[in-house]
């Protein structure tokens, strides 16, 4: 079966926006291809007339670091992520998250922007991401913009941009500051679908006493979008990592989440058992981090 | 069209390329590099992986343009001519190539590892080919591989055999040797169904019904037929023989007509060929269908009640298997003790690495060529005549290579369709199955109910033993009678029991049929009795290790079926062995107690241990014969010809070790001639681990009698008696000459004597249940201990360290029996662990390989100690017997009772849930 009609393989944004809104039928961006092409393959997807593949386009294969933010081209694979010192640094939830994902196979095509505008509510990449309160670009017919990643996710598989004309070229998010770190960790069901359970993505900042001046704490699937814990973030702002603590903030993010039980995957009791675990996890090891 | 530029294995290519082609359908199809193999199509496994621009990428879902402009390696362009690279090297002298489908995708992966990180440890290896599955279960063979390959490269360090502590003993038969094919599956010139083209060739498809009970009321092909490309589309009432085939009950119908019943999912409904694959699919899709549904029987417990909807009109049972010894009520009355729980396990899927594929061929004398990597070649030459209403000689069933069976390419799949499509259109036709339509097409293992009830001594002896089994074997009969009557014989364990009684009952259902999968029946027997032990060890304050010994069975034992053991029965042996073994990973401490782990204080580890025994052979009055067909060439070199299915698990090795061990000839001097049912006579099945044994045996009286009758040329023609003449290292030592195989083979065909024989090898006698004498003339057995790690608050479970022992008789082929023996562990914990075919309502969840996961390379052990005791059978061929289902059998109870002993918590099905055992364990700790 072929999966689409046309090949298209733009060098530039403009050029990619362009082979969107003049496609004759349906269209679709591809960078790797990893999600998209087994979608339909698996009937899960409408065949597409025009694939627009993006990974020729230069601007969005960059990784650089601006004054103070780090740019992070949606062409990026994962295994360029994976190996990249600058998010090495700056980012290593990112890292983590993009770690898991696949073989070598898969990791070196699969792209960060994949996976962002696959929009699941537990997307490794996506999840790691919005711990790092970043930003995505996308561009469209009128130019490019910049907003909040959190803003473009519309329910599973669903965002607010138009994907027929636009599209995600690239992420910023601030670079690492003194007393700041990240983790993401995960928990899988060893039988099905290669989808987290529930994954959780932290941010922390330490103040000079090592409590907790900022937070930020991401996870999924929490809800039909990706979710950002606004609340438990807001308990731990200004306290100090300590068992009292995290026995609060685990019942605060039990309460703001939305987690549910999905057929052969996990059943809502248990997700909300890890949910702690996770927090643990991931506070701990990016409070760690941040001390270094 | 579009034009492309890219290089392949450095050499340029420009061609014209569809929009929708992927890299995989280019080399494939049009460059002929078949070495790049498609195996699930979705991303999961890494059969196609090539490298671009020295990276990995998976070749069946890259879109070709991407490659435009760049180098592209596959696995023909790891070899420098005729220098192997030291990863193929490496692949074959560790084992790592069983059925070798994977072995193009694991080398080239393994490659690139090695070009970033040249000198990787275990750990980088892992994640690395984490992704990369092997369904055989080679990982650990491939880890040795990349290290030798790496140590060849980085320190010139030589590739070696490894070596082992079992076999030896003889000039061949029991030395580590390659295997013969194995060089072609490293290089990627082995040759697997979908690998051979024909000119002019079509492309069959098949409708499948999609819903899992009803009666077609109506068909209309008619625009189907219209499309330009479709060369034929046949229904039920173009079926020019008879209908329904099947292996022993024949109830399956190749396809289902109006006013007949579909009663699974995937009932083929109409068959379509055409020029391409993708107009035969198009056809497909133009044909109307309509049904009248009718109510769905969905599991075996059901489809026994009485007011169960018919899947079949003569009923829904197919068989009700009944084992009778002793008096069960006395057996109970001397119980001081008596346990009782009933166990559940899944249907599962054989996901073999190469899905189906048949070419059928028509040929000039009417008759037809049937390509396909069958695991019974004469059976489907049988019931393709018999569809085709041909005479049996005009059908020439042909096997190239197969990528796994494991039991799941024993029934017909796409080989009448593909002959009847043949035959229409007068052209040949290719019908492969992607990776949901093997799902859903091929038989699975049998989901059972299975309830053990257990009579005791207070010192642990048993003295009764009572079950009752259900087995799903779903909406056709395929092998289900005899598998779950290897589920009925073996459900009270590889022990001593005084007093039997054992009901068993294979029901139909609307379920995807069940058949043959290794372990056969068996290994669901064995998970029930095997955790209902453990269960009993514990009420009795015994050790789990000490209770088996107490009960095992023994030389003079008697089994439950009444047969007499009086030689062959290692069991002892596996259980002393593997006990010691476990001991020292334990430094000596109880090895069942629950270890907490440092570092990790939700962690707990522990062991556990089961036993099993499984018989070699089809036995149960079952005629169990092969014949082979030797013959000395004219270049002095030796062809042994016999129709037995290479599946991966050694059969060419075997047979070439033995014959030439009996001619005194090297290894490479015997080429071996696997299924062809023209030119080799039948093996029979490649089942029930019967092919050491019976072709084994075939080949090794061919052997033997060429050998006779090239001493009886010679004995006259020297004037000796044949004790005098030696065979040795391919020459013939008479009085001081040397004679080499080509000349004796002169010297008989001088005397008018054909140096062409063949021997047909009858096994023992063995009789049905309910009559008296032997049921199976040899029994393997084995013991596994395997340690666990629980995560007590996730759940989360994971195989530590596996130790086992299995006695086979004879090591023949050590480095195939290493290999087959870690895969079955590896198999085996896949289905405690990551496996279930997931059936609702008749409707298949897991239809994809993204949601039935195969173990992959992290999940073995850190350890693997595999033990080989060889207690030989006098009828085996050195004593041996078979090996191929019980390395699996023991693993999934083994890992249960470890859990329990790690966790305290029992389950009673797998495979295991961690959600739920999470759950359970947070009510203990409550």
């Amino acid at each position: 079966m072929s999966l689409f009609q046309e090949y298209v393989q733009p060098d530039t944004i403009e050029e990619a926006v362009e082979n969107l809104t003049n496609a004759p039928g349906s269209v679709a961006v591809i960078a790797g291809g990893t999600d998209l092409l087994l979608e339909i393959r698996q009937g899960r997807h409408q065949a597409v007339d025009r694939v627009v593949d993006v990974s020729g386009i230069s601007e969005m294969q960059e990784v650089t670091l601006e004054e103070n933010f780090i740019y992070l081209g949606a062409g990026v694979t994962h295994k360029q992520i994976i190996s990249n010192p600058l998010l090495q640094e700056h980012a290593q939830c990112v890292v983590e998250g993009c770690g898991l994902i696949g073989g070598p196979q898969v990791r070196n095509v699969a792209t960060i922007g994949g996976n962002v505008s696959h929009a699941l509510p537990a997307g490794d990449g996506t999840i790691s991401l919005l711990a790092l309160d970043t930003e995505v670009c996308i561009a469209s017919p009128d130019g490019v913009r910049w907003q909040p990643l959190i803003d473009i996710y519309a329910g599973p598989g669903k965002v607010t941009f138009d994907r027929k004309q636009e599209l995600i070229v690239g992420f910023r998010f601030p670079a690492k500051g003194p007393r700041e770190g990240s983790a993401f960790h995960r928990v899988m069901r060893p039988q099905g679908v290669a989808i987290a359970i529930l994954n959780m993505a932290g941010w922390v900042k330490l103040d000079e006493n090592g409590d907790l001046e900022d937070v930020r704490l991401a996870c999924g699937p929490a809800g039909p979008k990706p979710f950002r814990a606004a609340k438990t973030e807001k308990y731990l702002t200004g306290k100090s990592w300590d068992d009292d603590v995290y026995q609060k903030a685990s019942e605060i993010l039990a309460q703001e989440v939305s987690l549910r039980t999905s057929a052969h995957r996990a059943t809502k009791e248990y997700r909300h058992k890890l949910l702690p675990v996770l927090l643990q996890k991931v506070l701990d090891s990016a409070v760690e981090r941040a001390k270094l | 069209m579009k034009s492309l530029t890219f290089w392949v294995n450095d050499k340029k290519q420009t061609l014209d390329v569809e929009a929708g082609e992927m890299l995989s359908d280019v080399l494939r199809y049009r460059l002929g590099l078949t070495g790049t193999k498609i195996s699930c199509g979705e991303s999961e496994c890494g059969a196609c992986t090539v490298l671009v621009e020295g990276e990995p990428v998976l070749s069946c879902n890259y879109p070709v343009f991407k490659a435009g402009g760049k180098h592209v390696t596959t696995i023909e362009g790891l070899a420098q001519g005729d220098v192997l690279h030291p990863l193929q090297e490496a692949f074959i002298k560790n084992g790592a190539v069983q059925c070798g489908f994977c072995t193009p995708g694991q080398i080239m992966t393994a490659a690139a590892l090695l070009n970033s990180k040249p000198d990787p440890t275990d750990e980088d290896i892992e994640y690395a080919l984490n992704d990369t599955l092997c369904r055989c279960g080679t990982y650990p063979a491939i880890v040795n591989a990349i290290h030798a390959a790496s140590d060849m490269i980085n320190h010139d360090k030589p590739i070696e055999f490894p070596s082992y502590e079992f076999g030896g003993g003889l000039d061949v038969v029991g030395q580590v040797v390659a295997r013969p094919e194995a060089r072609q599956k490293t290089t990627g010139e082995a040759i697997y169904t979908d690998d051979i083209f024909f000119p002019e060739m079509l492309f069959g498809s098949t409708l499948r019904a999609g819903i899992p009970h009803g009666r077609l009321i109506k068909l209309d092909s008619s625009k189907a037929k219209k499309l330009p490309g479709v060369q034929a589309v046949l229904t039920a009432e173009d079926i020019p023989g008879r209908v329904n085939h099947g292996l022993i009950t024949q109830d399956w119908p190749a396809l289902v007509g109006v006013g007949e019943k579909v009663r699974y999912v995937g009932d083929a409904v109409v068959i379509v060929a055409a020029d391409t694959l993708e107009i035969a699919q198009k056809a497909l899709t133009l044909i109307d269908l309509e049904y009248e549904p009718l109510p769905v029987v969905t599991n075996p417990v059901d489809a026994k009640g009485d007011d169960s909807s018919l899947v079949h009109e003569e009923g829904n049972l197919l068989k009700h298997i009944k084992v009778n010894k002793g008096d069960i009520k006395l057996g109970f009355e001397q119980a001081e003790i008596i346990f009782e729980d009933t166990y559940y396990t899944p249907s599962y899927e054989h996901a073999f690495m190469e899905p189906e594929c048949s070419i059928a061929r028509p040929i000039d004398d009417g008759g037809f060529e049937v390509y396909v990597g069958s695991q019974i070649p004469y059976a489907d030459r049988d019931q393709v005549a018999a569809a085709l209403d041909l005479p049996l000689e005009k059908v020439r069933v042909r096997g190239p290579l197969i990528g796994g069976g494991f039991g799941g390419k024993e029934d017909i799949a796409g080989q009448i369709h593909a002959a009847m499509l043949a035959q229409v259109t007068g052209k040949p036709v290719k019908i492969l199955y992607d990776r949901q339509e093997s799902m859903l097409v091929h038989p699975k293992r049998h989901a059972t109910q299975i309830r053990v009830k257990l009579g005791l001594k207070r010192d642990g002896t048993l003295t009764a033993a009572q079950t009752e089994l259900y087995g799903d074997t779903g909406a056709y009969a395929s092998l289900g009678a005899k598998v779950m009557g290897r589920a009925t014989t073996h459900s009270t364990g590889p022990y001593i029991v005084p007093n039997v009684k054992i009901d068993c009952y294979a029901m139909y259902t609307n379920n995807p049929p069940s058949g043959a999968f290794r372990g056969f029946g068996a290994l669901q027997a064995a998970f029930a009795i095997e955790c209902l032990m453990d269960k009993v060890a514990e009420e009795l304050e015994l050790d789990p290790v000490e209770l088996r010994r107490m009960n095992a069975l023994r030389t003079g034992a008697t089994t439950n079926t009444g047969q007499h053991l009086t030689e062959s029965v290692g069991l002892l042996e596996c259980i002393d062995q593997t006990q010691v073994e476990m001991l020292k990973f334990t430094g000596g401490e109880d090895p069942f107690l629950s270890r907490e782990v440092e570092g990790e204080p939700n962690k707990r580890r522990s062991w556990g241990f089961a036993v099993t025994f499984k018989n070699t052979g089809l036995g149960e009055g079952a005629p169990d014969n092969a014949t082979a067909e030797i013959e000395l060439l004219k270049d002095g070199s030796v062809e042994i010809r016999i129709s037995s299915a290479e599946i991966g698990q050694g059969l060419v090795t075997v047979l070439q070790m033995i014959t030439a061990q009996e001619l005194g000839l090297p290894l490479d001097k015997v080429n071996v001639y696997l299924s062809d049912t023209d030119l080799t006579p039948d093996g029979g099945p490649t089942t029930g681990s019967r092919q050491t044994y019976i072709s084994g045996n075939a080949a090794k009286y061919a052997a033997v009698t060429l050998k006779n009758a090239m001493l009886a040329s010679l004995a006259e023609k020297f004037n000796l008696s044949p004790v005098e003449i030696e065979f040795k290292d391919g020459i013939i030592h008479v009085n001081d000459q040397k004679l080499s195989f080509a000349e004796v083979g002169e010297l008989m065909k001088g005397e008018g004597r054909n140096p062409k024989l063949k021997y047909e090898y009858v096994s023992p006698k063995t009789t049905p249940l309910g009559e008296k004498g032997d049921k199976h003339f040899a029994y393997s057995f084995a013991a596994q201990a395997v340690e666990v790690e629980v995560d007590l608050v996730t759940g989360e479970v994971r195989v530590v360290r596996a130790v086992g022992a299995t006695d086979v008789g004879k090591a023949i082929n050590p480095l195939g029996l290493q290999g087959q023996v870690e895969g079955g562990l590896i198999m085996g914990i896949g289905h405690a662990l990551t496996e279930e075919f997931i059936v609702e309502n008749g409707e298949i969840f897991t239809d994809s390989l993204s949601r039935y996961r195969m173990p992959s390379i992290k999940h073995v052990p850190e350890d693997i100690k595999v033990i080989i005791v060889e207690d030989p059978t006098t009828e085996g061929p050195y004593g041996g017997k078979g090996v191929g289902e019980i390395s699996t059998m023991p693993v999934p109870p083994a890992i249960v009772n470890a859990v329990y002993n790690a966790c305290g918590i029992r389950l009673n099905r797998v495979p295991i849930d961690q959600d739920w055992l999470a759950l359970e364990l947070e009510k203990t700790t409550r």
